[in-house]
């Protein structure tokens, strides 16, 4: 399906709206239907240290592409009301291209609103779209940050003096664990006595039970901290004041912690929406999906930090390298932290499928799903 | 109510009678009134707040109506929220009438839509769809009517302050929602966001006929008609709203105080899982943590502004589905916060406490003042 700016239904719907606003007559609502108009949609504020911030930033590539507008709309919750302000940004100021930038949009709301507007492209951050099962004009993007995380694991197996490494986690859902499994692994792969511990929150966003996630972890003995939640920012202040080492997530938080960061899992979507935005320049349909980690510079780890010893730095930039290469992070069979065995095979490719679906805790891992 | 007028009377009578139902229309106009002024207000506080920002209270006010009100889509959008804000606005505007400030509503709406979400699973494509829903819509009806009931109960045989036990119990329900969606309810194959299994697209409720809006709205609208004249125009409305004035002097009259309590406790809890249901079998399609949206709390400012009149509280609902819709394009446009639009809805509900003290103080609408003056 061609990327179609100009298609007569969103031109229809875009000149009845701006009609509507001049008859009531407020002319400055009414605005002149050209170009590609994109609206975003974020779940939560947009200066958030966390996943949303990733994204806003990012957005500045798509800014400065020639004839694109962007509409923005934050804290948005994922109920019918983002269904909603999708129609409101196509019905009332033509967008286009709908990024819906949180994982609950998806199902059933986004699904819904690409089946009513055909016309409008609409395009989600999470690796949900699968061909044929959704529409046509929907599509997913997505960047694996577990690789990042993988190299955080390298870093902090070689700066760990007590071998225990702490993990703040929200919830345990697949993409979360993998990115905890990713951190031990990483170690692992430099410091076979490193382990790691979780404490899951339960929400993305409770910032106060962070804070004690983040003293008991300490308390029990980890010298480097690092979560999964929707803001770090807690977590990684806690790490500072409490004088210990920590690793990032999500986007930078290097200037929150002078003396201990070392380095940080980022998500690049900038990549992606270049891509997008090239696509746009040249009035070619963005592609349906598209996803990658290193291999496709799809994302990153944050510039070390003061936290950062040489050794650990050289390893890292020694696992950036490997993961380029697409080298496997996961050596098989391995093992839960229950001692069943989980992934039978000698190796998996990093965007082997059934990795999307982790649920387990891999050896290595104090804490428990359930 | 025609019956008196029938019957031949005097010119005395006929003019007592013409002077109540005046007096009838002028309470009437107070109560529209006052919260009008109220709003109108609220407004012009929130347009000195937006002055001060550099932004223009003109645009402001003229993306709430676009978003809100100006195109058909507005309207679908303004309808689709105001739908779970009526029934809302009824589960704190029924208690509230015996003199009881429930805020929990959010919590009932939570359990009754995880209730229904739960019941449903053994049931999906193999019961017919009409017995499911029906078992759904008594799933959710119960689990409010209880959840409320529960805190009404306190209240009456323990004194336990209802605003307070009501809150807690919101926090709870939310809890268990988590706790089962998260465990023992999880739907194995959506591994990213915990959620019960879906009803499926086809088992859920429809839009009504013409309109982008599902079912919920109409049995919102009926739901607060319904208790309008239950409030207004039975016995039981009526021992309520006596137990309201006065509890103490409810009891010496023999009236069932405490069955009161409990019963309109429970209708509250009623409406809230009503809402859950709806958002269940028309929204989501199943139970998670998207559930506890926040239609609660909002609710009990629209139930404060329609005076905890049921069928004032369709327009205002209406008019804060409307704001609510509006949000997202004033966001956009004027690079205004989202949490503009919530101090909108705060000030509102500042203004509208404060104007509390103006019921009895117009002349215009109080001629018993005036008589006993003159």
């Amino acid at each position: 399906m061609p990327f179609d700016c100009f298609s007569r239904r969103s031109f229809l719907q875009g000149a009845a709206a701006g009609t509507a606003a001049a008859a009531l007559g407020f002319p400055n609502l009414a605005r002149a239907q050209s170009g590609v108009t994109i609206g975003i949609v974020y779940v939560g504020p947009k200066d958030d240290f966390g996943w949303n911030q990733a994204h806003a930033v990012s957005i500045g590539v798509l800014k400065a592409t020639p004839g694109v507008k962007i509409i923005e709309e934050e804290n948005v919750p994922e109920t019918a009301a983002v269904a909603k302000s999708m129609e409101s940004m196509i019905n009332l100021e033509g967008a286009n291209l709908i990024l819906a930038t949180s994982f609950g949009y998806f199902n059933p709301f986004m699904v819904d609103v690409a089946k009513k507007y055909p016309k409008v492209t609409l395009r989600h951050a999470a690796p949900l779209w699968e061909k044929g099962k959704h529409p046509d004009n929907a599509g997913s993007y997505f960047g694996y940050l577990d690789q990042a995380h993988y190299v955080n694991g390298v870093a902090a197996g070689l700066s760990t003096r007590t071998n225990k490494i702490g993990f703040v986690a929200a919830k345990p859902i697949s993409s979360v664990l993998r990115n905890i499994n990713s951190v031990l692994w990483g170690a692992r792969s430099v410091n076979p006595n490193a382990t790691l511990q979780v404490i899951f929150t339960g929400d993305w966003a409770l910032p106060v039970r962070e804070a004690e996630a983040a003293n008991a972890l300490i308390g029990a003995g980890c010298d480097i901290l690092t979560c999964h939640v929707d803001s770090p920012k807690v977590v990684i202040e806690t790490a500072e004041r409490r004088g210990i080492r920590s690793l990032g997530h999500n986007a930078s938080q290097a200037p929150l912690a002078p003396k201990g960061f070392i380095t940080g899992a980022e998500y690049k979507w900038e990549t992606i929406y270049r891509i997008f935005a090239e696509a746009i320049a040249k009035g070619q349909p963005v592609p349906n999906m598209v996803f990658g980690g290193y291999d496709k510079d799809m994302v990153r780890n944050t510039a070390f930090g003061a936290g950062a010893e040489e050794p650990a730095r050289k390893a890292a930039e020694a696992a950036i390298a490997d993961l380029k290469a697409n080298k496997p992070i996961i050596r098989g069979p391995v093992k839960d932290n229950k001692g069943n065995v989980v992934l039978p095979n000698a190796s998996y490719d990093n965007f082997d499928r059934v990795l999307d679906g982790m649920n387990f805790l891999a050896e290595g891992v104090v804490g428990s799903i359930t | 109510m025609n019956q008196p007028v029938s019957i031949p009377a005097g010119p005395a009578a006929a003019g007592r009678i013409g002077r109540e139902r005046l007096a009838r229309l002028q309470r009437g106009a107070e109560a529209v009134a006052i919260p009008m002024l109220a709003l109108v207000i609220s407004a012009g506080l929130f347009s000195i707040f937006l002055l001060i920002l550099g932004k223009s209270p003109v645009q402001f006010y003229s993306l709430i109506w676009l978003g809100g009100f100006g195109t058909p889509f507005s309207w679908s959008n303004t309808l689709l929220r105001a739908a779970p804000l009526m029934l809302m606005a009824l589960a704190v505007a029924i208690p509230a009438r015996l003199g009881l400030t429930m805020i929990g509503g959010e919590g009932a709406l939570v359990l009754g839509g995880f209730a229904a979400a739960a019941i449903a699973v053994p049931l999906i494509g193999t019961t017919n769809p009409v017995l499911m829903h029906a078992l759904m819509l008594i799933a959710a009806m119960g689990i409010g009517a209880i959840w409320i009931g529960i805190a009404g109960g306190l209240r009456h045989h323990r004194g336990v302050n209802e605003t307070i036990s009501t809150l807690l119990l919101s926090y709870i329900a939310i809890a268990i929602m988590n706790f089962f969606v998260e465990g023992a309810l999880r739907d194995p194959a959506d591994p990213n966001k915990p959620s019960t299994r879906a009803i499926g697209s086809e088992a859920m409720i429809g839009k009504m006929p013409g309109i982008d809006v599902h079912w919920g709205l109409a049995v919102a609208v009926l739901a607060c008609i319904l208790l309008h004249v239950l409030m207004q125009r039975t016995t039981y409305g009526f021992a309520c709203r006596i137990a309201g004035g006065n509890a103490r002097a409810a009891l010496a009259q023999g009236l069932p105080v405490g069955k009161l309590i409990v019963s309109a406790s429970m209708i509250a809890g009623l409406c809230a899982g009503l809402a859950g249901y709806f958002e269940v079998a028309a929204v989501h399609g199943k139970a998670n943590a998207s559930l506890a949206a926040g239609y609660g709390f909002t609710g009990i400012l629209v139930a404060f502004l329609a005076r905890h009149n049921p069928l004032a509280i369709i327009p205002v609902a209406i008019l804060f589905g409307g704001i609510a819709a509006a949000g997202g394009i004033i966001q956009r446009r004027m690079g205004l916060p989202d949490a503009s639009v919530l101090l909108l809805q705060g000030m509102t509900f500042l203004v509208l406490l404060a104007s509390e003290t103006l019921y009895g103080r117009f002349r215009l609408f109080n001629p018993a003042a005036r008589t006993e003056r003159t």
